[in-house]
């Protein structure tokens, strides 16, 4: 039960940065801007929130630096994609990219300790939230446990992702009309230009929305959970969250569950690491660390459901006039 | 799949002025950060120049580094000229080293070089091939996006090669996750090697007869691509699939091959590395290369003598920017991947950004 | 005195060369169902897209509600209160109706409000003009007739006293167009204005007050529409333009070489695009298929050339039927080895490929053909020579294989792909739009050709929007309206009255 509870555990951690860069993607995406960037997004972010964090002591003006780096990036993809009409996958690998360049030249250039930044001292990391009546729940059998360590006790973006940004992401974009009008941009964007909305507005919108939250997403890597950015830590985290996009079918929910599910993984993986299954013997780690992509693979051919993107995903908008 | 906006410019000022003013854009901006980070940018520049052609050595490790940018460059050029971002390459030669691997393994012990040697290119291809051939059938079958669809390939690619590598075949009491060498006859012949045979003193350096084997696929592309029955129908449906289907070409077979054709090459840098540098399987060979020639093959603009010519640039690259961070310790060999970032940003993404001020130059002339 | 909902007055808008709308006058009487009728290229749509605010005016003034104004972008003429109703349907088909028609006025942040505004003016809308929909229904799954009420609705929401609709009956059943009529009477008897750009004669007269007829950019007539009857609009329509005289013997016509049965063409929507059509082409003769675009007859073409499958019917040639029989390469690449030529309808976008050199796309269609490539390279000398000779057959200009074909004008676009095409020596020549851009030297060329190839014994189809072309050339013409053949004309008897009122709809419409 203990090992359940603390995989659960794990889980949630592992899948908060995940579930932050999917919904990056989903404003992107769901505007009609196709984003294979998000990992050099998170990876910026990683970096440039480790430093703040380490110069100024304070892991929310890490966040603050976190979220302007991921912007600036996702700014220069909505330069390539919206105003210059470019290609949008060589635009978002450029910035993959320029990322894994720039991190450990900076990194190793200001810090000389070989393309990572120094530890961050406990005080300059988030703080966990641990709430009252921990110690008195604490003896209560399973519901301590749970109260103590699943849902208490996770460090304060994990909060706010699941307690704040899910439910106003999903709010944003179904209730609202910021929301309908970036829907409308995905799927048709001529008729949002003859409605008289600016296609290009609402798409640099959500991009800035975009690079805001890889932004957290990357601050949650170095500043909590690492204390430290070290050189190419996102380690396809970016694209597992693509891939939980679309696992998802770019619903936010959904894609939420996908973050979890791949997540959950993980953490089985680490803990199955060498232990033989009834039956099936030991499965190798490489291979529970591989079904994350295995899956969208299958949803993408169709095999496991269709997963549909928004219709005017990828292409540029040019008035057709 | 097109780029940007349509290019006004005559031919050759596309496939020549552009990709230069693009790379110097590119160095422009990596000057600006070397220069951020307190280093003085042209004497970098000078020391990467320097490292990559200074010295015959050097010039060795860069046309070896060249010899797989070609190979990547060249696949990544032939799935756009379908019309498709193969962004797979790099577990495309991954897998490609599994299957020459399993070739050797198996058969050094008894198999001569002569006929050695052309069954493992031959089996590079095919694992090639095979690992690029499902991303292309779902594309052009089912419709799923090929970028996403190799993107994910890389990824199981690493795992599973992990797996076999640690698992599988590693050398019985290593901790090294790596195959056993591999015996001799299964060498590519090294530079050196093939220079000494004729009497000229070459340096100790990876550089093998993949090289010329790199080139000989260049001239083999700049053949197929243009003058074959089989590259017509490729750029007509990389250019204009409405008009493909009017000239009656099977737009599906004609992806599918194409995707196959590019793993096939790209697998070819295998070859390379492991049998002419490494003589060993061992975990990420294939270290980037596959990106690397994404950015050969918008730099080139698809064509054979520009992806040489890029790839040869990014191996002055590589081993400049190796002999740079050893002589400059705050500044790493990451610094390289800048640069291809920043190439495929402008050769890629904003690949027509100056046109407008060449062809007010050019409208001025005519 | 009559108050105008709008006026136009000396518009004109050309787009490079082309004049597409010259010295235009009309005035539209408010409360009262607009007709602009015309042919292609007539300037009905560039007329209303300037009143819409998608171009703008090179010259001229439009008075709305008699204050003179500059319309400048979609969102001025919306709040001029015109409104526009789109032959291809701006709609996002994955949201509801209620979420279309508040896209962009969404009246403030939470979009909870604006959707129950929009609930309740769209029940009013109902009772007003009887345009009833389910205001929750998903739109991608709606009907055609459905989906372009929403598009109404739509204008209506946004306050438009305006109303323009853009050939809205080219996708919908007649009982949907009946339908949509009665919407259009309603909505004039509340005061509102409808614009109606059509080419259907029937519609004209049946529903509108006043017509305003254009032909060739300019205004042909503004008439009462109780003043005229359907033979008057058609003769205004088509006018009397220089006879395009072309040398022409008669001829017997040799056997059937395509006979068509009840061809019927369905599409992934639901709409008949070809209602069964039925039809022969002998050889050594000339079909000429008339009619205004977007009646079915580039879908014909599409059939016939084997690029879209027929969802039923029979098309036989030279003893097969082509529709059932069994292939194993693309269609088109085994109809052009049997014999059947196609000159596409949209030569820049699928007869050629612009960025490949004249000598490359001199092979278009035939690059597996043993007679130019032997084995599986090409010998370049061999296919530029091969094009050079075309080049001085044909008379194309500039006379360099190695040029893009980009760089060639339409008119020598054109004599590429018929150089190529007659190149093949095929006995069933399906030709689209053959002069569309093209200058008239070239035109006379291309002309001399085709009969030359009448002459010779082959069949040709022949389809164009050129009324003129058709009369010049046919020996026979049928006449397609709404997916059907709405009559069929020996071509020495044929008048541009009597066509014009087929391709009006003539009788049945």
């Amino acid at each position: 039960m203990d090992q359940f509870i603390s995989l659960l555990d794990s889980t949630v951690r592992v899948s908060t940065p995940l579930v932050l860069a999917a919904l990056a993607g989903l404003f992107s995406e769901r505007s009609g801007v196709v984003d294979i960037g998000l990992e050099g997004k998170m990876l910026t972010s990683a970096f440039a929130s480790a430093t703040v964090a380490y110069l100024t002591g304070n892991p929310w003006m890490g966040l603050a630096a976190g979220m302007l780096a991921g912007t600036m990036l996702s700014m220069l993809h909505a330069f390539v994609s919206v105003t210059f009409n470019g290609n949008q996958l060589i635009s978002g690998m450029a910035v993959n990219t320029i990322a894994s360049g720039i991190t450990p030249v900076l990194a190793l250039a200001w810090f000389q300790q070989g393309g990572n930044t120094p530890q961050l001292p406990d005080s300059a990391r988030f703080p966990e939230l641990t709430l009252p009546f921990a110690d008195a729940l604490n003896r209560v059998p399973v519901i301590g446990e749970v109260y103590n360590n699943l849902i208490f006790g996770h460090c304060i973006l994990v909060y706010i992702t699941f307690g704040l940004i899910l439910p106003l992401v999903t709010w944003v974009l179904y209730r609202s009309r910021f929301g309908l009008r970036l829907r409308a941009v995905g799927e048709n964007p001529h008729a949002a230009d003859t409605a008289g909305i600016s296609v290009a507005r609402v798409r640099y919108m959500a991009l800035v929305c975009n690079g805001m939250l890889c932004g957290m997403a990357g601050t949650f890597l170095s500043v909590y959970q690492t204390g430290s950015f070290i050189k190419e830590m996102t380690a396809g985290k970016g694209f597992l969250a693509l891939a939980a996009l679309i696992f998802g079918k770019w619903r936010p929910f959904y894609a939420m569950l996908g973050c979890l599910l791949f997540a959950f993984s993980d953490a089985v993986q680490i803990r199955l690491e060498g232990v033989p299954l009834p039956l099936i013997g030991a499965i190798p780690s490489q291979f529970i660390e591989a079904i994350p992509y295995i899956m969208t693979v299958l949803l993408l051919a169709g095999f496991v459901g269709k997963s549909i993107p928004p219709k005017a995903i990828g292409e540029p908008f040019v008035k057709s006039r | 799949m097109k780029f940007g906006q349509p290019s006004t410019l005559p031919r050759w000022a596309q496939l020549s002025i552009l990709p230069v003013l693009n790379l110097m854009a590119a160095l422009l901006v990596t000057g600006l950060v070397t220069w951020l980070i307190g280093e003085n940018p042209l004497e970098c520049l000078k020391l990467l120049i320097h490292g990559a052609f200074g010295y015959a050595e050097g010039i060795g490790y860069t046309l070896f580094y060249t010899t797989d940018f070609i190979f990547t460059g060249l696949a990544v050029a032939i799935a756009f000229h379908a019309g498709l971002f193969n962004i797979g390459g790099e577990g495309q030669s991954y897998i490609a080293g599994l299957g020459v691997t399993l070739v050797v393994l198996a058969c050094d012990k008894f198999m001569p070089f002569w006929l050695l040697m052309p069954l493992c290119m031959l089996v590079a291809m095919i694992f090639g091939a095979a690992w690029a051939f499902i991303p292309g059938w779902l594309q052009a079958k089912r419709g799923s996006h090929i970028v996403v669809t190799t993107i994910m390939f890389n990824f199981i690619s690493y795992s599973l090669m992990l797996y076999l590598i640690s698992h599988q075949l590693i050398q019985a009491g290593s901790q090294n996750p790596a195959s056993r060498e591999f015996a001799t006859n299964a060498w590519m012949p090294a530079m050196k090697d093939m220079g000494a045979a004729i009497g000229l003193n070459l340096p100790d350096t990876p550089l093998n007869a993949s090289f010329f084997l790199a080139v000989l696929a260049c001239v083999l592309f700049y053949l197929v691509v243009w003058h074959s029955r089989w590259g017509y129908e490729l750029r007509t449906v990389g250019t204009n699939s409405a008009a493909a289907r009017y000239a009656g070409i099977n737009v599906t077979k004609v992806i599918i091959i194409a995707m196959c054709c590019s793993g096939a090459v790209a697998g070819l840098a295998s070859i390379n590395e492991l049998l002419g540098s490494a003589h060993r399987l061992n975990v990420g060979f294939t270290n980037g290369i596959g990106f690397v020639g994404v950015a050969v093959a918008l730099m080139g603009r698809n064509h054979p003598v520009g992806i040489f010519l890029s790839a040869l640039l990014f191996g002055a690259l590589t081993q400049g920017g190796l002999d740079l961070s050893f002589a400059k310790p705050l500044i790493t060999t990451e610094m390289v991947l800048l640069i291809e970032g920043l190439v495929i940003l402008f050769c890629g993404g904003l690949e027509n950004l100056f046109e407008p001020f060449l062809a007010v130059l050019f409208r001025r002339r005519v | 005195m009559t108050d105008f909902a709008i006026e136009l007055m000396g518009i004109c808008k050309s787009f490079g060369a082309v004049a597409a709308n010259r010295d235009v006058d009309m005035k539209v009487a408010k409360g009262s169902i607009h007709g602009i009728i015309g042919e292609n290229g007539a300037g009905k749509s560039t007329l209303m897209s300037i009143l819409y605010g998608y171009y703008h005016a090179d010259a001229g003034v439009i008075r709305v509600n008699n204050r003179e104004t500059r319309i400048r972008s979609s969102q001025e003429a919306i709040r001029l209160g015109i409104g526009m109703v789109h032959q291809h349907f701006m709609l996002v088909d994955t949201f509801t109706v209620l979420e279309n028609i508040i896209l962009g006025a969404e009246g403030g942040l939470i979009l909870k409000h604006g959707l129950a505004k929009a609930r309740e003016h769209l029940k009013q809308l109902n009772l007003e003009y009887g345009l009833e929909v389910d205001p929750d229904a998903v739109v991608g799954k709606l009907g055609v007739g459905l989906q372009q009420r929403v598009e109404i609705l739509k204008a209506l929401y946004r306050g438009a006293d305006v109303l323009i609709l853009d050939e809205p009956t080219a996708v919908l059943t007649p009982q949907e167009a009946d339908h949509l009529f009665r919407i259009l009477r309603a909505l004039r008897n509340q005061g509102k204005t409808v614009i109606l750009i059509t080419h259907k004669l029937r519609e004209v007269m049946d529903t509108t007050d006043n017509v305003t007829v254009m032909r060739g950019g300019q205004v042909v007539g503004n008439v009462r529409t109780c003043d005229v009857d359907k033979a008057v609009l058609a003769d205004m329509m088509v006018g009397r333009k220089v006879n395009m005289k072309v040398d022409k013997q008669a001829r017997e016509p040799g056997e059937v070489v395509l006979s068509v049965k009840d061809l019927k063409l369905v599409d992934a929507r639901g709409v008949n695009l070809l209602k069964g059509l039925s039809f022969d082409v002998r050889a050594g003769e000339i079909v000429g298929v008339a009619g205004v675009a977007g009646n079915g007859q580039s879908e014909l073409l599409e059939v016939l050339a084997g690029m879209t499958e027929a969802t039923s019917g029979e098309v036989h040639y030279k003893g097969e039927d082509l529709v059932r029989r069994k292939y194993r390469q693309p269609k088109a690449a085994a109809l052009r080895k049997m014999g059947i030529a196609h000159v596409p309808e949209d030569r820049s976008r699928e007869g050629l490929v612009k960025t490949f050199p004249a000598y490359e796309n001199a092979i278009l269609g035939h690059q597996r053909d043993p007679a130019v490539c032997k084995g599986w390279f090409y010998r370049r000398r061999d296919l530029i020579k091969h094009a050079s000779q075309l080049i001085s057959q044909f008379d194309i200009r500039p006379d360099n294989p190695m040029l893009r074909a980009g760089l060639l004008s339409g008119g020598n676009q054109q004599k590429v792909v018929l150089a190529r095409e007659i190149h093949a020596n095929p006995d069933l020549f399906l030709v689209g739009q053959p002069t569309r851009g093209v200058d008239i030297g070239a035109i006379e060329f291309i002309h001399r050709r085709l009969v030359e190839l009448r002459d010779e014994g082959k069949a040709i189809l022949l389809v164009s929007v050129e009324l003129e072309e058709i009369m010049a050339l046919s020996d026979r013409i049928l006449v397609m309206v709404g997916g059907e053949i709405s009559g069929e004309v020996p071509g020495a008897d044929a008048t541009a009255s009597a066509l014009g009122l087929l391709m009006g709809g003539g009788d049945k419409h």
